[in-house]
């Protein structure tokens, strides 16, 4: 359900609209003039589609909407619709995005733009439909880029800015957000003028069309080694196809930061790698993902309050990890420590995001101890003392050197 | 065979994209054993001089058959089948043993 | 209009010499004359089977249509993913062509097929039956018959295979048809039929194997052949839910006599070690589907 109220843009006529982070996604989407949708229904995603159906039934939205058997065939059609040439949207999460994991290779490999909104959930099994990040999490691995959000006017940018990202970097976005308490959450959002957004965002073209016309055979067997085409120019190999995504995803750091100025000239609201909160001076810095991040702003205020220097950072693009970046945003700090919240584990390890800044705070020589927290699988409620108890764990080491800083992760609020 | 060695910078794809040409596969009839002759005075393609019947064509795996009067075979890419021998209403083509190296 | 021979047939070749596939291979019979009644204005989608390597490896391709290959359980999806972004895109007149084994259509792309047949997806779905996953090296799949050696049933199949045909006539789609390389003309009849109607059009092409059911390469067209003659496998056409028979296939619906099936059964090495009794067992699959043709009132004519 969406009320509009007055708007109040400071930069532009914008409508405020109060809505889900659900139904932020889906406006989003006819923002992007996206033509063919394909999606499952899963909860809680499922109000996304329903949304767009409806916008594609009134006439609202042009575009073809295929109401597929299954998330596999969701994501298949995307990415054959794109081949075509066509922008494409799909939402799911939790099981329905591991079932579409083998495809999410595909879509990658394929160098496919499409756009995939996430609002996370908890992994079965057993069976869980409340709010944590195993499932995008699961699919770092992908050749997927990944962008957390923190609130439902987040969403909307997002989505918006990802096929400007996707279509640039010729690599497909997902969009995450926390499950109920975004995708549930009514808030006020900001709704970009439509002749603004086509400004923004130009139409899509294909890097390689499927076409009568030029009857290419797309994806086939490719070879370890480089072979030598009809005309004698030597092709790639599997593994120098791999490359050159990989070299994409790297250097697409850049165009995510361009993409999120380029927003803020347009429509007022400027996105960055990474969020902070009162990080200068900090001596511990919580890092998350996600609206845990926004929600701990509350937490660090009353933690600054008592006397502890403490500053929170969202990293709001997790792939490509963005390791310069960030290493440097933490040296800048010149914090001693980093805990690390997140709503997901690397199952035999630890938290995934912790593991991959630990890795970037190393190579970029940042001396600062980092600790790994496990809170809110599953949908268990994260209470402002649950954040406290660890940011107050960790701040408890600033004092301490060399191996005696080291603590395994940590699950908390967790009762085994 | 050229050497397929150094750099791959003169392929401008990001993805895996094919373009059509004959012989994908190589001169695949250098896999045949046997090969087929079409006999002159069996054909009847080749006996009227019309273009009649050419189940050797239709039939023919490959397509390396033309549907020409008389009737040719490509045996640079004619893989050695005998379907076209097998399926020859007059009984005008037979397989015959490629010499050895 | 002129009636189709050999002679009439068009003469352009859109598959290309000198391809991957194996000897004597009944796909490639089929491929070609597919392709040549489906024509200029299509769009073919592949998952994993022999027509990937029939189609070549990057950056060469063997056929002058454009394809996209796709997951092995994904034909169909693929399929409609790619209707759907031609309509988009406004251009309707392309044909979709989704061309699959039975192992990517019976088993494991069963899901996607029966969606998208569902949903009356606007493509063409060809199932390449050659009983077996024999790209892979000959295992067992839905659709290999009874009695049959593959590398995972090495004693022979103890079930009988999947009738996918009739399984697709159950979703009540516009066209059902089951096709014979060893009949071109009508392989191509059935192609251009399905080419000019709407909506969701499924093709079953009984493909004889030389590697994979054990005979020399020569006699594709002939095992071919003695499938529809001793009522293994028959020729018909389904439009709007009506059955019709074709060629032998009507011959014995109107009342000629089958040939045995054990001509056809001694003639394949992967039938090598069957008894007597599993030769009877398939007479008695053959003759129970043929009296439940007659049940059903297939065999009458107009």
């Amino acid at each position: 359900m969406s009320i509009e109220k007055k708007g109040d843009c400071m930069t532009c006529a914008e409508k405020v609209l109060i809505m889900t982070g659900n139904h932020a996604a889906a406006y989003a989407v006819k923002l992007c003039d996206v033509q063919v949708i394909s999606a499952y229904p899963i909860t809680p995603q499922s109000p996304v589609v329903e949304k767009l159906m409806e916008f594609v039934e009134s006439g609202e939205m042009k575009a073809e909407y295929v109401a597929v058997e299954s998330e596999h065939s969701a994501i298949t059609v995307c990415i054959s619709a794109s081949v075509v040439g066509a922008r494409v949207f799909t939402a799911s999460c939790a099981n329905g995005l591991a079932l579409m994991h083998e495809m999410l290779h595909w879509a990658a490999g394929t160098r496919l733009p499409i756009v995939m909104a996430i609002p996370n959930r908890a992994v079965a099994a057993p069976w869980n439909i409340l709010n944590d990040q195993q499932d995008s999490i699961s699919q770092r691995d992908t050749g997927w880029m990944q962008i957390y959000c923190r609130n439902n006017q987040e969403i909307l940018d997002t989505v918006i800015q990802a096929y400007r990202i996707a279509e640039t970097v010729m690599a497909p976005v997902m969009v995450c957000y926390d499950g109920y308490v975004l995708s549930h959450t009514l808030m006020p959002v900001n709704m970009p003028d439509e002749k603004l957004v086509r400004e923004y965002l130009p139409p899509y073209r294909p890097h390689t069309v499927l076409d009568p016309k030029s009857p290419r055979n797309i994806n086939p067997v490719t070879l370890a080694d480089p072979r030598m085409n009809a005309e004698g120019v030597l092709c790639h190999g599997y593994m120098e196809l791999r490359s050159l995504l990989q070299k994409s995803l790297l250097g697409s750091v850049s165009v995510v930061a361009e993409a999120g100025r380029e927003f803020g000239r347009i429509f007022g609201r400027e996105y960055g790698i990474y969020d902070s909160y009162r990080t200068e001076d900090a001596d511990l810095l919580m890092v998350s993902i996600g609206s845990l991040a926004s929600e701990a702003m509350d937490t660090v205020d009353n933690m600054r309050a008592a006397g502890m220097k403490i500053g929170v950072m969202h990293l709001r693009l997790y792939r490509p990890f963005p390791a310069e970046v960030i290493a440097k945003a933490v040296r800048e700090t010149g914090c001693r420590g980093v805990a690390v919240l997140e709503k997901n584990v690397s199952y035999g390890y630890e938290g995934a995001v912790c593991s991959d800044l630990k890795a970037a705070l190393f190579d970029h020589g940042v001396d600062v101890f980092a600790h790994s927290y496990i809170l809110g699988l599953g949908g268990r409620n994260v209470s402002v003392s649950d954040i406290e108890e660890a940011l107050n764990r960790s701040y408890g080491y600033l004092e301490k050197k060399g191996p005696d800083r080291i603590k395994g992760q940590e699950w908390i609020n967790c009762r085994v | 065979m050229k050497e397929d060695k150094g750099p791959t910078s003169g392929c401008d794809h990001i993805t895996a994209s094919s373009t059509p040409a004959t012989g994908e596969g190589g001169r695949t009839g250098d896999w045949r054993v046997l090969y087929p002759v079409i006999s002159r005075d069996g054909c009847v393609v080749a006996k009227t001089g019309k273009p009649m019947c050419y189940m050797c064509w239709m039939f023919c795996p490959e397509g390396v058959i033309s549907k020409t009067v008389p009737p040719e075979i490509n045996l640079e890419y004619c893989k050695g089948c005998g379907i076209c021998a097998e399926e020859c209403p007059s009984k005008a083509i037979t397989m015959v043993q490629e010499s050895g190296e | 209009m002129k009636k189709l021979t050999a002679v009439t047939m068009p003469d352009k070749e859109y598959m290309l010499p000198g391809n991957r596939s194996c000897v004597g291979c009944g796909l490639s019979i089929a491929y070609r004359h597919g392709l040549k009644a489906l024509g200029d204005s299509v769009i073919l989608t592949v998952p994993a089977s022999c027509l990937t390597v029939l189609q070549g490896m990057y950056p060469v391709s063997s056929m002058l249509v454009p394809c996209l290959n796709t997951a092995f359980e994904t034909t169909a999806a693929s399929a409609a993913g790619i209707r759907a972004g031609l309509d988009a895109l406004g251009k309707r007149d392309v044909t979709v062509v989704g061309w699959a084994g039975d192992g990517g259509t019976s088993d494991i792309g069963i899901q996607a097929l029966s969606g998208a047949a569902e949903r009356n997806t606007d493509f063409i779905y060809i199932c390449y039956d050659n009983e077996g996953y024999m790209n892979t090296g000959t295992q067992r799949s839905g659709s290999t018959p009874y009695g049959a050696v593959t590398s995972t049933c090495p004693s022979g199949k103890l079930e009988h295979k999947k009738d996918m045909p009739m399984i697709m006539a159950a979703h009540n789609i516009p066209y059902v048809a089951t096709v014979s390389p060893s009949y071109p003309i009508d392989l191509y009849e059935k192609f251009t039929t399905a080419k000019h109607m709407k909506g969701t059009r499924y093709l079953h092409l009984l493909i004889p194997c030389p590697p994979g059911w054990g005979y020399d390469p020569r006699y594709t067209v002939k095992i071919g052949r003695m499938a529809v003659l001793c009522g293994m496998f028959d020729l018909y056409e389904i439009i709007n839910g009506k059955l019709s028979f074709y060629g032998p296939s009507l011959r014995i619906a109107t009342g000629e006599p089958r040939e045995p099936v054990e001509a056809y059964i001694r003639a394949q090495n992967r039938y090598r070690d069957v008894s007597m009794e599993v030769v009877e067992m398939l007479q008695e699959w053959v003759d129970k589907k043929w009296e439940s043709y007659k049940k059903m009132g297939y065999c009458e004519t107009d």
